[in-house]
């Protein structure tokens, strides 16, 4: 696992819900190249195009909010997404995005240091979050030991598949 | 301890739990829904052969019933034989309805059970005292591997309903004002227990739609304490034996709320957040494309009554569309056995195969850009029910009946009598 992570920050609002990351008329595809093409296209059709491997979604309260469709995770995880800093995650989508190893940050204020297109760095172990543009700073809630055990071990996938063998 | 954490400490198989605890427990239902074909990939990923029992595994048909193009068909399809490879009895295909309901209808859902789904509004069984609650497809292939799942025994706050519920107002306008008062990020991470001498007041249907909305504040599950009203539902449709856990007295709340809903008006919250929520009479007018009647929320035997009264020999507007969506076969045959089906399709109702049908904006009833609907459904997200410039108002079954009527929003209280 990484414990750095640094990209370009794009920012969103509040309540941004997994219809938006993910909109309902496209769950119905399985395959992961073709769920990464509509990455966020309730919200901001052009992010596909934008984002790059290691980029850092950041967003205000309740990101993620609604349905528990995994594609919102899968769609984020397969377009790259460094990690997620929000004020707060809907509930599953927190859930599903740790069990499929992406780093889900509770940063309260974090919108405060961040604007869309800055370059920011956000160390897993110490928990801050920097501003590379403005060199700010802001310090995130830690992670449990329980989910930093699930990160560390690429996702819950492969964490209860060893976990199984070893138990045969 | 509350209720809630006994049924926790219970299926942990620990004589307590405190707020934050992370515990493993025993799952005694889990169900999929025809969106998520992810939740049988993952099982296959983690090296799953078979389902550790096909008897705790149920599958819903819902959210695509009946396919309408060939991908979801493929899905089904990859379902039914999943099913029944692993002896899981318990497929409901797309005659059944929403999984809520039919958890409901066929009795598979009682107090002190752990129910949980890969569809969010799973909280919804907290109307019949169990433990509810919404997962993604992974999490649920783990239940599939190993019959358990961990929790974080979550912070309870109450909801205390107090008064009398005026004419003209259901428990759908009761939890749109609580959800327009606390926030649609309220309850994140926590319960959210109703208490209060309106639950005497509101029949099963009711509660169900109460507790299925604590989704829309974010919470993990929902509970209103067993009592006349619950077991006399369950008394024809539950023959197995349960537990019924109670809450200590004394017990601390992280937060307690009262409302009193005397005064209360019929609700509607408005484009594009659900706790975008005001009184019906700040949106008198507008005019309706298309009127929605149906969900886990809104589609039950009860909400199609109400419509039918309203719209008895009556037409709708000549330019509004009246989709109408029973929640499951069971209400659709109840339904017709009353004659609100007929009712209903004479005053121009459009009717659509039980299940999520619109409610998820994948078929049968979409809107396009520029469109307003009414909805008895539970989200009004950005393109939730079609295009993103579709406006979705969220209100009562009587409100989306009324609208039906005149093709505009109006106070649905006048209609009743």
């Amino acid at each position: 696992m990484k414990t750095v992570i640094k990209g370009q920050a794009f920012v969103f609002g509040k309540n941004v819900d997994t219809d938006q990351i993910y909109p309902g008329r496209f769950v119905e595809l399985t395959d992961v190249e073709d769920v990464a093409k509509h990455a966020m296209e309730g919200a901001d059709p052009s992010l596909v195009k934008e984002f790059k491997e290691g980029d850092i979604i950041v967003a205000g309260t309740n990101f993620g909010c609604g349905s528990s469709r995994e594609h919102a995770v899968i769609t984020l995880k397969a377009i790259g997404v460094g990690a997620i800093l929000a004020d707060s995650f809907g509930r599953i989508f927190f859930r599903n995005a740790i069990n499929l190893g992406i780093p889900v940050i509770v940063c309260a204020g974090i919108k405060d240091i961040v604007k869309n297109g800055d370059i920011i760095s956000f160390d897993i172990v110490s928990g801050v979050v920097r501003n590379d543009k403005t060199g700010e700073t802001i310090k995130a809630e830690p992670l449990s030991d329980y989910v930093m055990n699930i990160l560390s071990s690429g996702g819950i996938k492969p964490m209860i598949k060893k976990q199984l063998e070893q138990q045969k | 301890m509350h209720a809630i954490e006994k049924l926790l400490a219970k299926k942990a198989g620990k004589e307590a739990v405190s707020t934050g605890e992370i515990v493993n427990c025993t799952i005694d239902l889990a169900g999929i829904n025809d969106l998520y074909l992810q939740t049988v990939r993952s099982f296959f990923e983690m090296g799953g052969i078979k389902v550790y029992d096909p008897n705790k595994i149920i599958m819903f048909m819902d959210h695509y019933a009946p396919a309408s193009t060939i991908v979801q068909a493929d899905n089904q399809k990859q379902f039914r034989e999943f099913c029944w490879d692993q002896g899981i009895d318990l497929l409901m295909d797309i005659d059944q309805g929403v999984c809520h309901q039919v958890l409901a209808d066929k009795g598979l859902v009682h107090p002190g059970k752990i129910v949980v789904v890969t569809d969010s509004h799973t909280p919804t069984h907290g109307a019949f005292g169990a433990f509810g609650t919404g997962v993604g497809a992974t999490d649920l292939a783990i239940i599939m591997l190993t019959g358990k799942l961990w929790f974080r025994v979550p912070e309870i706050i109450r909801i205390n309903l107090e008064g009398t519920v005026p004419k003209g107002v259901y428990a759908k306008d009761i939890i749109l004002h609580v959800i327009g008062a606390l926030g649609a990020d309220y309850g994140v991470y926590k319960a959210v227990e109703f208490t209060g001498p309106v639950l005497l007041q509101l029949s099963i249907s009711e509660r169900m739609a109460l507790c299925n909305m604590t989704t829309e504040m974010g919470a993990k599950t929902s509970y209103i304490q067993p009592d006349v009203i619950t077991m006399e539902y369950l008394q024809e449709k539950v023959t197995c034996d349960y537990e019924i856990y109670t809450t200590d007295p004394g017990y601390q709340y992280a937060a307690d709320h009262t409302f009193d809903v005397s005064s209360l008006k019929p609700q509607l919250a408005a484009p594009f957040s659900v706790d975008n929520v005001a009184d019906i009479t700040e949106f008198i007018g507008i005019k309706v494309d298309q009127a929605y009647l149906g969900s886990c929320t809104g589609g039950r035997v009860p909400d199609l009554a109400v419509a039918a009264k309203i719209l008895a020999g009556k037409k709708i507007n000549s330019r509004t569309r009246f989709v109408v969506v029973p929640a499951s076969k069971t209400v659709f045959l109840e339904a017709m056995k009353l004659g609100y089906v007929q009712t209903l399709v004479e005053s121009g109702a459009t009717f659509v195969t039980p299940g999520c049908a619109c409610c998820l904006g994948t078929h049968e009833g979409m809107i396009a850009s520029g469109e307003t609907c009414i909805s008895s459904t539970n989200r009004n997200f950005p393109g939730r029910m079609g295009h993103s410039k579709g406006k979705i108002f969220l209100g009562s079954p009587a409100a989306v009946a009324a609208a039906a009527l005149e093709g505009r929003i109006v106070d649905p209280s006048q209609y009743i009598e």
